[in-house]
């Protein structure tokens, strides 16, 4: 079985770190990394880009709602993601239309990658 | 991270949150911020022994509230309430400030912290110093340093800043629409300001005055996550980011500043610039640009070129004649004419340049521009007597020593051109 590993963290307190709290941290889970990666255990790392570069398409209604920001109900839970290759956040959003059609109701939050780690674990299932 | 250096991140950031309610509160700066330190000393306390609160800001708020209400109750010898030692996490009494945290007034709660500061009558350099002493909470001992002034000098002029603000009131009814839109509008000068201060550094500067620009980023950001639809706070915090990002390539190994066209590329920070030019892509969206966003897709054209040779000036050129239509300024002009001077050449740069003397004959990148036009265009005598016109008014000696390279070169024709922009 593959388990995804989902990193919540208050944002206000990741971006209050300083350059050298965050190089620490970061140097840290290289570390973990590594041993996973040496195990091929490890599949794609992302780190995200902060909330405030998020965009929302609610997918609730026709034609979908694009809103600033991250996705902020509770009422809905996080069931899958994409990562999309995207030469801008128009394109997107093309993309994301485009997989609202195929399965309307909720919302898909787009957010930059800052970091991307393809990894090489091989056991798809 | 240690347990301290969490707690330390942890009342950092709650800081301007807490702050902001404890102001709406008890309407006193003054109290507010010693409620906020008591709140503080007893996070200090409790924490390491009873683990983080879900919502550190929530706790903050509570307990600095209880702590200034206990004076006034022990005053008048009414009952005191729980101490914040029962409280192992939110509970019930909680979570009525914790649900104000989540009203839409609790926004402005920010925005008027920040706002306070940006009062009128206080000149740029006190707005500045206020915000991070108030807002950020930064020790005096470092606002000083990174002013590069001394403690009690600084001190000072906190004081007397504060006493400015706390004379003129804080304006604490709710913000209408319009009245919104314009604090905001002086909250983002003041953090540009702010961030202005770190950016013009020199490289000696760079560990105290660098962090200024990191706080800039860190306010900016917070107030686009309270007001997450506006274009013109998506492009101050693009702007910063894409400006901060070649902090690494701006100075050589002999502290000399580094032109933009011949800095390193590599070693500009592409986290930031990727952040940067995501928030462009958000508020390009809206289509209601203005000078943030404009400054913010020059910076990105930039950041977008691999190499100096491939840097998109026509593109460039256009960007800063939107910026004078919309913040006409000389400075905007200067700066249009380099961009000029790359697509029409140094004749075409010259010609905007000269009418400008009168406004901008005490301004230092003023005469090193004319001074490397003159240059190319074979002026060499008349590029001689405004780059010395420049090196006497350079803020710093790096500055200086960067106009002193062109007058090196003026017996070995080849120079640069004079870009100021690093």
């Amino acid at each position: 079985m593959q388990y995804a590993i989902l990193c919540y963290h208050s944002e206000d307190i990741v971006g209050a770190w300083t350059k050298q709290e965050d190089d620490a941290v970061m140097a840290r889970l290289a570390l973990v990394h590594d041993k996973l990666a040496s195990e091929g255990r490890l599949g794609p790392v992302v780190r995200l880009l902060p909330t405030t570069a998020a965009t929302t398409l609610r997918k609730d209604r026709e034609p979908p709602l694009v809103l600033d920001g991250p996705f902020a109900e509770t009422k809905e839970q996080l069931l899958g993601f994409y990562v999309v290759d995207c030469a801008s956040l128009e394109e997107a959003l093309d993309a994301a239309r485009d997989l609202a059609k195929a399965n309307p109701g909720g919302a898909y939050e787009i957010r930059p990658i800052s970091i991307f780690h393809p990894g090489g674990a091989t056991s798809a299932t | 991270m240690t347990d301290l250096g969490w707690i330390d991140s942890a009342l950092t950031s709650a800081r301007p949150q807490a702050l902001a309610a404890l102001l709406r509160y008890f309407r006193d700066m003054d109290i507010a911020e010693e409620a906020f330190q008591e709140a503080c000393l007893r996070a200090l306390k409790h924490w390491p022994q009873n683990g983080p609160p879900r919502d550190p800001a929530a706790w903050l708020i509570f307990v600095g509230r209880n702590a200034a209400l206990d004076h006034v109750r022990r005053r008048s010898r009414l009952a005191a309430l729980p101490d914040e030692a029962v409280l192992s996490d939110l509970d019930d009494q909680e979570a009525a400030s914790a649900e104000r945290l989540d009203a839409a007034d609790y926004r402005d709660d920010i925005l008027r912290l920040m706002f306070v500061c940006c009062h009128p009558d206080l000149p740029a350099t006190q707005q500045i110093a206020l915000a991070l002493r108030i807002v950020s909470g930064l020790p005096l001992r470092q606002i000083a340093r990174a002013f590069l002034v001394s403690e009690a000098a600084m001190e000072q002029r906190i004081t007397r800043a504060k006493a400015r603000i706390s004379a003129a009131g804080v304006p604490f009814e709710a913000p209408g629409a319009v009245e919104r839109a314009q604090r905001l509008a002086s909250v983002a000068a003041m953090l540009y300001l702010l961030f202005n201060e770190g950016y013009s550094t020199s490289h000696g500067e760079v560990s105290q005055r660098a962090p200024l620009c990191d706080e800039a980023i860190r306010l900016t950001r917070l107030l686009l996550r309270l007001f997450p639809a506006e274009p013109e706070i998506m492009g101050l915090a693009a702007l910063m980011l894409l400006q901060h990002a070649r902090l690494p390539a701006r100075f050589d190994r002999e502290g000399a500043i580094v032109l933009l066209e011949d800095q390193d590329r590599t070693s500009w920070d592409r986290r930031m610039i990727d952040e940067g030019v995501a928030l462009i892509d958000k508020a390009m969206r809206h289509a209601r640009p203005g000078p943030y966003q404009i400054q913010s897709a020059i910076a990105a054209l930039h950041a977008r070129a691999g190499t100096a040779a491939e840097t998109d000036w026509t593109q460039i050129e256009l960007l800063y004649s939107a910026l004078e239509h919309a913040q006409p300024s000389p400075v905007v002009t200067l700066n249009r004419a380099v961009a000029v001077a790359k697509v029409r050449g140094p004749q075409a740069a010259l010609d905007m340049i000269e009418p400008l003397a009168a406004r901008l004959s005490g301004y230092f990148h003023f005469h090193g521009v004319r001074g490397a036009m003159l240059l190319r265009l074979g002026r060499s005598e008349e590029a001689r007597v405004a780059f010395d016109r420049a090196i006497a008014l350079a803020n710093t000696p790096a500055e200086a020593a960067q106009i002193r390279i062109h007058i090196d070169n003026l017996s070995a024709p080849q120079s640069r051109d004079g870009r100021h922009d690093t």
